[in-house]
């Protein structure tokens, strides 16, 4: 036999790979028929048709012809809405905090990504199509985040939104200037307050502008011909800073007080950028008017609080009242349990603060998707965009609604039939496994 | 020492076959052994033949080979003959690494935490290690041994399970480098599996940055900043250009895929190691023409786990199927080698070995992985991993097939030197 030495070429070799995932999804053309559409940006059609091909929205209307060989889905008495969208998740990740340093820009979620958690299909049976992962909130400068859309049984690189813009999480307040360490030879880590916190975002920021002086510098002398150049080293700290200083990261910022959300606001314009999301940001009502203006986004909760000291001065009118002040709002699920029930969470709005059907459904659907600056994608319903849709047994925002049907890509990722029966499969393998595993137990003993 | 010296044509009490580690056995180093039925391990079985050692080599093997004047006839009918058997990452005849205690405090990258990539198995050789004789016994002639703690841990090296002096083991150094995915046990950077990562991502770009560097200034020195030296760096350069066998961990399918795609990053050689649900990442990986090394230690439950709490379905479904990785990697075309990852004795080697075999895996294949297979991946299949003449005689004879359950080895060739194995006793003994 003659065994090949190994032929590799670092990084060139592209990945071809068979999915042997758990979900049986498949794209293919398909009819939804005779639902109420809440499209969220076109009102609402009522026993309207939705045709899908390729992933995409090609038709909505009444009596749409059904292309041979499509899936129909019957939707007759049922709501289809745009599949949700949580802009706060912490689910389908293996680490999520880098706690050791307070600036951990370095790291990222999609370097862990976890395409086996189960709550990536629980979350489906919810409705939520696309999530946006973010790390914890241990440092004033956290990790990179990493959209994704729920592809159940896909790996890791098929559950990315490809083509959203990259992220990064900033967090002020308690968490970040918690001290860590302080034992076992472990200094405690800086920054202990608020104005510390502030302090290492400006500093970060300022040798990242260093950073990026060297680099043009370097390009420049080599564009002037010159020759026998180093470059600089590649210091992976500072070039995701870089990048949201060119408008290429968004930055999902935790916060709670009204306090430092504008510190926050006025040392990003210092380094002349934007925030692009005010996370949880429950004191947001205070200063609406500033967060508009700087053009943030704010995704908070809807009616949680007083789980800690910063989140005490908080309302259940705080989504409406920045709505009225222009503030682009989204609800977000922090948790793996809540985010199967954001349309629920969204409906409070209409209690709270008296917003409209559509503004709620927009709140985990289109608001989220232009916080992410993927909103020529999904987050309605639209002739063009991707096939992503929660189908209700009736309105969504109805406490008694429940997600019949997930889609996303145009592909069936959950249906509450098959659920379960397939519920029904997987308890009897799991006894099948038990008693396969048990016999080396015994032998063992 | 009491020795069994049957089987020979000549018998000689002259032959002082020894099983102390450090000891090599004093006799003849020509040897002959006739008339058994031969494996090759490169593809051809030799029902009766012949096969010539002399002074630590193989010098002749066939059906019809002339047996040479002076050297000591083995009568091998009724015996099968392997080539030696490879452990493909241990660390067996190390030094213990010092228990160091806590981790020193690290701040971030540039504090080149959990790194030791300058440490050389090599370098750290000890005999007095009772795995030398328990693995040689069994038919284990060689072993990849590697500094194992940290993140970037060290220089691997290929070791023959024999020797007088440390020197004498290693057959090549370095063969690999082995990283761990295992963040700071203090909690300082990285304190986490993403900051691992990151960390790897960082150092190993700094390393190119570091042969540039260097490069540039040793070419023209004046009127340039002395580039900083960092002997974390070197080894990592020498890594990416070389085309080491970086050894990196992954059991789940989504850990192996995370393994390689990091690996194709940073400029390296990917060789994953674990491989427990490697049975679903089997067509990738052949895609991605990456090898592995598969752990033969299968994955049990936890015996502290609450026995309240129902094990999630994808462990059950992990530790049922994770003994069909190996059939499943040989049937796409994976390259791959087996590692004992920890099993106490070689006894539980071959039981590993016979529960792959029962999930589908061909002698054959398994010999392979044994032999060939991890020769080649750390790149010394020129020098052994068959028996082809010109070859280093690490050689293995055994009463019948290798991986049945009441085969015994009776006789192990390292580097020529021949050592008659005892019956096996209970522990530690061979299969």
């Amino acid at each position: 036999m003659n065994v090949k030495r190994f032929v590799w070429t670092a990084g060139l070799v592209a990945s071809v790979r068979v999915i042997a995932g758990g979900g049986a999804a498949v794209a293919q053309t398909m009819v939804i028929r005779g639902g109420t559409i809440l499209t969220v940006t076109n009102g609402t059609m009522v026993n309207g048709d939705i045709l899908v091909e390729d992933g995409k929205i090609v038709e909505i209307g009444t009596n749409l012809s059904v292309p041979e060989g499509a899936l129909v889905i019957d939707a007759r008495g049922q709501f289809v809405m745009p599949g949700i969208i949580d802009a706060h998740s912490h689910i389908a990740a293996e680490s999520i905090n880098e706690g050791s340093v307070a600036v951990s820009s370095m790291t990222g979620i999609e370097d862990v990504l976890d395409p086996t958690d189960i709550n990536i299909y629980r979350e489906l049976a919810g409705g939520v199509t696309t999530s946006n992962i973010l790390h914890g909130s241990a440092n004033p400068i956290g990790g990179k985040n990493a959209v994704i859309k729920h592809r159940w049984g896909s790996d890791a690189e098929g559950l990315l939104f490809k083509g959203a813009l990259p992220g990064i999480k900033f967090a002020l307040g308690e968490n970040p200037k918690r001290s860590r360490g302080g034992r076992r030879g472990v200094p405690r880590r800086y920054p202990a307050t608020r104005m510390g916190v502030i302090d290492v975002i400006r500093e970060a920021f300022t040798k990242a502008r260093a950073y990026r002086k060297e680099w043009q510098d370097y390009e420049a002398q080599k564009a002037h011909g010159q020759a026998d150049l180093v470059p600089p080293r590649r210091d992976f700290e500072l070039e995701p800073l870089v990048e949201i200083m060119e408008g290429k990261r968004l930055v999902h910022a935790h916060c709670y007080r009204a306090d430092e959300i504008l510190q926050l606001l006025r040392v990003a314009e210092e380094f002349d950028f934007r925030i692009a999301t005010l996370q949880h940001v429950l004191e947001g009502y205070k200063v609406a008017k500033e967060i508009a203006e700087h053009g943030a986004g704010a995704s908070t909760f809807s009616d949680w609080w007083a789980y800690k000291m910063e989140a005490y001065d908080a309302i259940p009118y705080n989504a409406a009242l920045m709505t009225e002040k222009g503030v682009l709002v989204s609800l977000n699920s922090d948790s793996a349990e809540e985010a199967r029930h954001l349309n629920q969470e969204a409906a409070k709005t209409l209690k709270w603060g008296g917003l409209s059907e559509e503004q709620a459904l927009a709140l985990i659907t289109i608001n989220p998707a232009k916080q992410l600056r993927i909103d020529d994608r999904v987050g309605s319903i639209e002739v063009g965009k991707d096939a992503d849709f929660a189908i209700f047994d009736t309105h969504p925002l109805s406490v008694y609604a429940v997600p019949q049907k997930t889609i996303v890509d145009g592909k069936v990722y959950f249906d509450r039939e098959e659920d379960a029966e397939r519920q029904k499969a997987l308890v009897e393998e799991r006894a099948e496994l038990l008693e396969k595993l048990k016999p080396a137990t015994e032998e063992k003993q | 020492m009491k020795t069994n010296v049957l089987r020979l044509c000549i018998a000689s009490a002259l032959i002082a076959a020894t099983s102390a580690a450090g000891e090599r056995p004093k006799g003849p180093d020509r040897y002959a052994i006739t008339g058994a039925r031969i494996v090759t391990g490169s593809g051809q079985v030799i029902e009766q033949g012949t096969l010539v050692l002399e002074h630590g080599l193989i010098t002749a093997v066939g059906a019809s080979v002339e047996v040479p004047d002076g050297v000591w006839v083995i009568d091998g009918s009724g015996k099968v003959v392997y080539p030696g058997l490879v452990d493909a990452l241990s660390d067996i005849a190390l030094e213990k690494s010092e228990a160091s205690g806590d981790a020193p405090f690290s701040r971030g990258p540039l504090d080149r935490p959990g790194t030791t990539s300058w440490a050389a198995a090599a370098d750290a050789l000890v005999l007095d290690d009772d795995r030398v004789e328990a693995w040689r016994n069994a038919g284990f002639t060689s072993t990849v041994s590697s500094p194992s703690t940290g993140i970037v841990s060290g220089q691997a090296a290929f070791l023959n399970l024999a020797g007088e002096r440390d020197e004498d083991l290693v057959v090549a150094t370095p063969v690999a480098l082995r990283v761990n995915f295992e963040p700071n046990a203090n909690r300082s950077f990285p304190g986490s599996l993403m900051g691992v990562l990151a960390y790897i991502r960082q150092v190993f770009a700094d390393a190119s940055h570091y042969r540039v560097s260097q490069t540039a200034y040793a070419r023209e020195p004046r009127g340039k900043r002395r580039p900083r030296y960092d002997r974390a760096l070197a080894p990592l350069a020498e890594a990416q250009v070389d085309g080491w066998p970086v050894l990196m961990p992954g059991h789940w399918e989504h850990e192996i895929e995370r393994a390689v795609r990091l690996g194709r990053e940073i400029g390296v050689r990917p060789v994953v190691y674990g491989l427990h649900e490697g049975h679903r990442a089997a067509e990738f990986l052949a895609s991605e023409n990456v090898a592995v090394l598969v752990s033969l230690k299968w994955p049990e439950a936890d015996e502290d786990r609450d026995p309240e709490a129902e094990e999630p379905l994808r462990v059950l479904r992990m530790r049922e199927q994770a003994p069909k990785t190996p059939a499943a990697l040989a049937k796409a075309g994976v390259m791959f080698g087996f590692y004992s990852d920890g099993l106490e004795s070689p006894k539980e080697i071959f039981a590993s070995l016979r529960k792959a075999i029962d999930r589908g895996l061909t002698h054959e294949s398994a010999l392979h992985a044994l032999t060939l297979g991890p020769a080649t991946i750390f790149g010394v299949d020129d020098r052994l991993g068959s028996l082809e003449a010109g070859k280093i005689a690490n050689v293995i004879v055994a009463d019948g097939a290798l991986f049945d359950e009441d085969t015994r080895i009776e006789t192990v060739f390292v580097d020529g030197a021949k050592y008659e194995i005892r019956k096996s006793t209970d522990e530690g003994g061979a299969p």
